[in-house]
C-alpha cells in the first residue's frame, strides 16, 4: 500500500467532472433527460481500496460503467476519465479493448447472470488471457487453473470443465474475481460484488478481496449499498447522493465523524443502505430525489434535519473539510 | 436427454403411422379409380388390372399387404410410370431433390444468419432498414414467382445462367432454383437472427464479455451467437417445410428430375401409389427434421439440456 | 379497454410509412382489379388472332400485351387478381369463424375438452399439409370445393391457437369472474366480453392469413391444382408466363409482379398492424 501523500503520486484512476445524462433520441417527443451522474470527481491511487457508497440511484454504478465504456448507446457522457494518465473517455473501442480485462477490469453483481451460461468456466477465464497477452490455449488455460486455485476455488481442474450454473454462488464470484485478475490489472472495479451473495459467503468473498490487493497490489474500486461491507476493506470511502458526491475520508473518520448529514445517518441508523430497508430506517424519512428531476438547492435537503432556507435555494459545493474529507453541505456536522 | 430423445421418437411414430392408415384409406375409398382416366375398357381387361395391382382383395388386406411392403421399403407399382416401382422413381429422384434441398438450406443459414446478425449490430442505420424491407419481400415472394423474373434477368436477358434443364453433377442447372427456394427461408432466418442476436447482446453476460476487452468477434462468435439462434432452430423444421414444398415448384419449372416432379405429375396424373409414396416420404422427412431441431435446440442450451 | 387500444394503435399505424404505403398499394390494386372490366373493353376470354403474343402498347388496346392465345392481358391480369382476392378473403372468413369458434371455446372450457382440441391442432400441425392437399385433389378431382376446404383447412390452425391463447390470458381477469358470477350463460359471456378483447391479435392474424391463403392458392394453381380453366388466378397467369419468359417475358411480368405487390403489402400492413396492436404470439 502506498504510503507516500497522495497529492505527489499519479492516481491510477482520475475521474473529474463526470457527467451522464440519457436522452429520449427518437424525433418529436422529448422527455425530460435523465441525469445519472449529475457531477462526480474522484481518484483512486495505487494500491488503495476505495469504496463508493451510496443508495440506488446514487449513480454509483453509472459511474464507473461509463469509465470503462459499457453504457448504451444513448447516454450522454461529459468530463473525464483518465486512467494511468490516458483519456478513456472518447477512445476508440480497439484502444479501449487493450486496457479493458487487461489491466482495468470489472467485477459484476450477479455472478449467475454475469456469466455465459454455455462456455465452460475455463474457457471463460482463459480467453482473457490468450486475446491480451497473445498465449497459447494450453499457457492461458495452465493460468486459469492457476487463478482458480489462488482465489480457492475447491477442485480447480473439475470446475475450469464445468458451466456456471454447476457452481455454487459463492464459486461463480469467485469465478469472476479470478477472471477480473488474469492479467494483473492495475485497477478491479467491483460493483457490489456481495450483494446476491448469502452472508457467510459475503465475507469469505471480502476476505479473498482483502487477501487479492495483498498479494497482486492492485487498486480496488468498491462499489457498494452497504457500509458495513467496505468498513472492513476500504482506506477511503466516498459517498454519494442523487449522482453527486456529498462526502469522502478516511473509513476511519467517516465512520467515526461524518462530516455530511447523510452519512450521519446512515452511520448512525443503518450501515446498511439496501433499498429494501430504507424506508424502515428510523431516523431517514422518504426518498431520494429522481433522476428527472430537475436539481434546486441541494439533493438531501428535502429528508435532512438540519436543511435551512439556504440549503433548499443553493446546492452545497464539495467543499475540503481537512486533509483527507471533503463534504458537500452548507451545515456540516461538527467533529 | 436420451430420454428426452426416446419420448419424442414415442410420439413421433404413432404420428406417422397414422399419416400411412390415413392416406391410404382415403386412396381406397375416394371415389373413381386410377384407371378412369384411360379409354374404357373391356371388363375382363380391367379385371386383369385390377388383380395384377392387387385391387381385387379387400381394403383391409390391400393396407396389410401395403405396410408389408412398406417395411420392406417398397411402395408399390407406380400407375402411371408402367415399369417403374414407385421405390424406383424415389431412388432416381432423390439424390436430385436432396442436392437442392440442402443446398437451399445451407445458403439460408450460411447468408441469413450473417445478414441478420450485421442488421442486429447496426440497428437503426440505413443498413438496418434496408435489410428488414428487403427481408419482407423475400417472405413474402414465393419461388414460383421468384424464379421466372431470376430466369428472365439472368438467363434471357443476362445469358448468364440456364433457365431451365438439367446435368447430372453441372452445377450452373442448380444456381437459378437453389436462390429461389431459399430466398424464403433466407429472410426469415435473417429476421430471427437479428431478434435473436438484439436479445441476446442486451443481457449481463455480454456486458461482462465487453468489460473483458474482447474483440467483437470473439464476443458474437463464442458468447452471442448459440442463446441469438435459439429462435432460428425452431425456424428449422417450417423451414425445411417450406423447402420441401417449393422444390416442387422449382423441380416443375426448371426442369430438374427430383421426386417433386414426380409428385406433381402424379398429382396431375392421378397416379395413386405414387401421390401415397410421396406423401409418406415428405411426412417421415419432416417429423425426422423435428426430432433433429429438438437435439438442436437442447444443444445450443446446455441449461434445457441439463433441466431433463 | 377496447377502444382505447383502437385508436392507439390507428394512430401508431398512421405513423408507420411502410404500413401506410402498403395499405394504399393494397386500395389501389383492389380498386383496378375490381374496376379492370370498366376500364378494358376486351373481355377475359376474347380470343384476338391478330394480336397473338403481343408485347404491350397502347395502339391496339392491349395495355399489358396478349398471351400465347390472343387473351388480353390486362383484363386477364386484374380478373386473376380478384380470383386471388376473393379466394383470399373468403377462405380467410371461413377459416376466422372457425378458428375463432374453436379457439373460444377451448380456451374458455379448458379442462378436458381443451386439452383434446390442443392435441387434435399439434397432430394436424406437424402434417405437411399442402401435401395433403395434393393428396386431396388427386382423389377427390380438381373442384372449387376441394381447394376452397383444404385452403380453409390449412390456415384455421394457427388462428385457432392465438386465439386460445389470448381466451385463456382473458379469462383469468377479473371481470370475467364477475361476468360468471352475475350468471351470464357461457355463449353470452364469450361473446359480450371474450371476443371484443381478442379482436386486436385476431385482426393482425388474419391480416397475415390472407396473403397465406393468396399464396398457397397461387402455389396450387400454378402446378395445376388450382383454379380451373377459363377462371384463372394470378398462380395460373404466372405459371402461363414462366414458360414463355424467353420469347414473351410480359405474360410473366404483369401477374408475377402483381402477385408479388400483393403479397408483400398484405404482409406489411400485417406487420405494422402487428406493432401498432403491440401484439405478441402467445403461443
Amino acid at each position: 500500500m502506498s504510503t507516500a501523500a497522495p497529492e505527489l503520486e499519479q492516481p491510477t484512476l482520475r475521474i473529474d467532472g463526470l457527467k451522464v445524462r440519457y436522452g429520449n433520441s427518437r424525433r418529436g417527443i422529448d422527455a425530460a433527460s435523465l441525469a445519472a451522474v449529475r457531477d462526480v470527481s474522484l481518484q483512486i491511487f495505487p494500491g488503495e481500496c476505495l469504496a463508493i457508497v451510496g443508495e440506488s440511484g446514487s449513480g454509483k454504478s453509472q459511474l464507473f460503467l461509463a469509465a470503462m465504456g459499457l453504457l448504451a448507446g444513448n447516454a450522454r457522457i461529459e468530463g473525464s476519465v483518465r486512467f494511468d494518465g490516458e483519456e478513456l473517455l472518447g477512445l476508440p473501442a480497439a484502444a479501449l479493448n487493450k486496457i479493458r480485462g487487461s489491466k482495468l477490469s470489472m467485477v459484476f453483481q450477479d455472478p449467475m447472470t454475469a456469466l455465459t451460461p454455455h462456455v465452460r468456466v475455463g474457457v471463460q477465464l482463459a480467453e482473457v488471457r490468450v486475446h491480451h497477452a497473445a498465449a497459447t490455449w494450453r499457457a492461458a488455460e495452465r493460468s486459469a487453473l492457476d487463478m482458480l486455485e489462488r482465489v480457492r476455488v475447491p477442485d480447480a481442474p473439475r470446475r475450469m470443465r464445468e458451466y456456471p450454473h454447476e457452481l455454487s454462488g459463492g464459486m461463480r464470484q469467485r469465478v469472476m474475481i479470478a477472471m477480473s485478475l488474469m492479467c494483473d490489472p492495475r485497477l478491479v472495479i467491483a460493483d457490489e460484488p456481495t450483494s446476491a451473495l448469502d452472508v457467510t459467503v459475503q465475507a469469505q468473498i471480502l476476505g479473498l478481496l482483502r487477501d487479492v490487493r495483498a498479494q497482486f497490489g492492485t487498486s480496488i474500486a468498491l462499489i457498494s449499498h452497504d457500509l458495513g461491507v467496505v468498513a472492513g476493506i476500504a482506506e477511503r470511502i466516498v459517498v454519494m447522493y442523487a449522482g453527486r458526491v456529498v462526502e469522502t475520508g478516511t473509513t476511519r473518520q467517516l465512520l467515526r465523524a461524518p462530516r455530511h448529514p447523510y452519512t450521519g445517518l446512515l452511520t448512525r441508523c443503518a450501515p446498511n443502505l439496501h433499498a429494501a430497508r430504507l424506508d424502515r430506517m428510523p431516523c431517514l424519512e422518504g426518498q431520494p430525489p429522481s433522476p428527472t428531476e430537475p436539481e434546486i438547492g441541494c439533493a438531501f435537503a428535502p429528508r435532512c434535519p438540519r436543511a435551512s432556507g439556504l440549503c433548499r435555494e443553493q446546492r452545497p459545493p464539495l467543499r475540503r473539510i481537512d486533509e483527507h474529507s471533503e463534504a458537500a453541505c452548507h451545515h456540516p456536522l461538527a467533529p | 436427454m436420451p430420454r428426452y430423445l426416446l419420448k419424442r421418437l414415442g410420439a413421433a411414430i404413432p404420428t406417422l403411422f397414422i399419416i400411412v392408415t390415413l392416406s391410404f384409406f382415403i386412396t381406397r375409398w375416394a371415389p373413381g379409380g386410377p384407371f378412369d382416366e384411360e379409354r374404357a375398357l373391356q371388363p375382363e381387361i380391367m379385371a386383369n388390372l385390377q388383380r395384377a395391382y392387387g385391387l381385387d382383395r379387400s381394403v383391409w388386406v390391400q393396407y396389410t399387404r401395403y405396410l408389408r411392403g412398406l417395411a420392406h421399403g417398397d411402395f408399390g407399382p407406380s400407375f402411371r410410370y408402367k415399369n417403374f416401382t414407385v421405390s424406383e422413381l424415389i431412388a432416381q429422384g432423390l439424390p436430385v431433390t436432396l442436392e437442392l434441398g440442402t443446398l437451399a438450406l445451407a445458403i439460408a443459414l450460411a447468408v441469413g444468419i450473417p445478414l441478420g446478425t450485421f442488421a442486429a449490430l447496426h440497428r437503426h442505420s440505413a443498413m438496418d432498414s434496408v435489410a428488414i424491407s428487403l427481408a419482407v419481400l423475400g417472405i413474402a415472394v414465393p419461388p414460383f414467382v421468384v424464379l421466372p423474373l431470376l430466369g428472365l434477368v439472368f438467363g434471357v436477358a443476362l445469358h448468364w445462367l440456364p433457365v431451365a434443364g438439367w446435368e447430372p453433377g453441372s452445377i450452373r442447372y442448380l444456381v437459378l432454383p437453389v436462390i429461389a427456394l431459399a430466398l424464403s427461408p433466407l429472410a426469415y432466418i435473417a429476421r430471427l437472427t437479428r431478434g435473436g442476436m438484439l436479445e441476446t447482446l442486451r443481457s449481463p453476460f455480454i456486458r461482462t464479455a465487453v468489460a473483458k476487452g474482447l474483440p467483437l468477434k470473439t464476443i458474437l462468435t463464442r458468447h452471442a451467437l448459440r442463446p441469438a439462434l435459439v429462435p432460428v432452430t425452431g425456424y428449422l423444421a417450417p423451414a425445411v417445410a417450406n423447402i420441401m414444398t417449393g422444390s416442387l415448384v422449382v423441380e416443375s419449372l426448371a426442369g430438374l428430375p427430383g421426386i417433386g416432379r414426380y409428385l406433381v405429375q402424379g398429382a396431375l396424373n392421378r397416379d395413386y401409389t405414387l401421390v401415397l409414396g410421396m406423401v409418406i416420404l415428405y411426412s417421415s422427412v419432416l417429423i425426422a427434421m423435428g426430432l433433429v431441431v429438438d437435439v438442436l435446440h437442447a444443444w445450443l442450451d446446455p441449461r434445457v439440456r441439463f433441466a431433463q | 379497454m377496447s377502444s382505447g387500444l383502437w385508436r392507439g394503435a390507428g394512430r401508431r399505424l398512421r405513423a408507420n410509412p411502410a404500413a401506410m404505403v402498403a395499405l394504399a398499394v393494397i386500395v389501389v390494386l383492389v380498386m383496378l382489379a375490381l374496376a379492370a372490366p370498366l376500364l378494358n373493353p376486351n373481355s377475359i376470354e376474347a380470343l384476338d388472332w391478330s394480336q397473338v403474343a403481343t408485347a404491350p402498347g397502347v395502339a391496339h388496346a392491349h395495355w399489358f400485351g396478349t398471351d400465347r392465345l390472343g387473351r388480353d392481358l390486362f383484363v386477364r391480369t386484374f380478373e386473376g387478381a380478384r380470383t386471388s382476392l376473393a379466394v383470399g378473403l373468403l377462405a380467410g372468413a371461413v377459416s376466422l369463424t372457425l378458428g375463432m369458434g374453436f379457439g373460444t371455446i377451448a380456451g374458455y372450457v379448458g379442462g378436458r375438452a381443451d386439452y383434446l382440441m390442443m392435441r387434435i391442432i399439434e397432430i394436424l400441425s406437424g402434417l405437411p399439409l399442402v401435401f395433403f392437399v395434393i393428396f386431396l385433389t388427386v382423389i377427390l378431382g380438381r373442384n372449387g370445393y376441394v381447394l376452397y376446404a383444404s385452403l380453409v383447412a390449412i390456415s384455421w390452425l394457427t388462428m385457432a391457437r392465438i386465439v386460445r391463447g389470448q381466451t385463456l390470458s382473458i379469462r383469468r381477469q377479473e371481470f370475467i369472474e364477475a361476468a360468471v358470477a352475475t350468471g351470464g350463460s357461457p355463449a353470452r359471456v364469450i361473446i359480450k366480453h371474450i371476443v371484443p378483447n381478442v379482436l386486436g391479435p385476431v385482426a393482425v392474424y388474419a391480416t397475415l392469413m390472407v396473403p397465406q391463403i393468396i399464396l398457397v392458392e397461387s402455389f396450387l394453381s400454378f402446378l395445376g391444382l388450382g383454379t380451373q380453366e377459363p377462371h384463372a388466378s394470378l398462380g395460373t397467369l404466372v405459371a402461363e408466363g414462366a414458360g414463355e419468359i424467353e420469347a414473351a417475358p410480359w405474360i410473366l411480368l404483369a401477374p408475377g409482379i402483381l402477385l408479388a405487390l400483393l403479397l408483400v403489402s398484405l404482409n406489411v400492413l400485417g406487420d405494422g398492424l402487428r406493432d401498432a396492436l403491440d401484439v405478441r404470439d402467445p403461443g
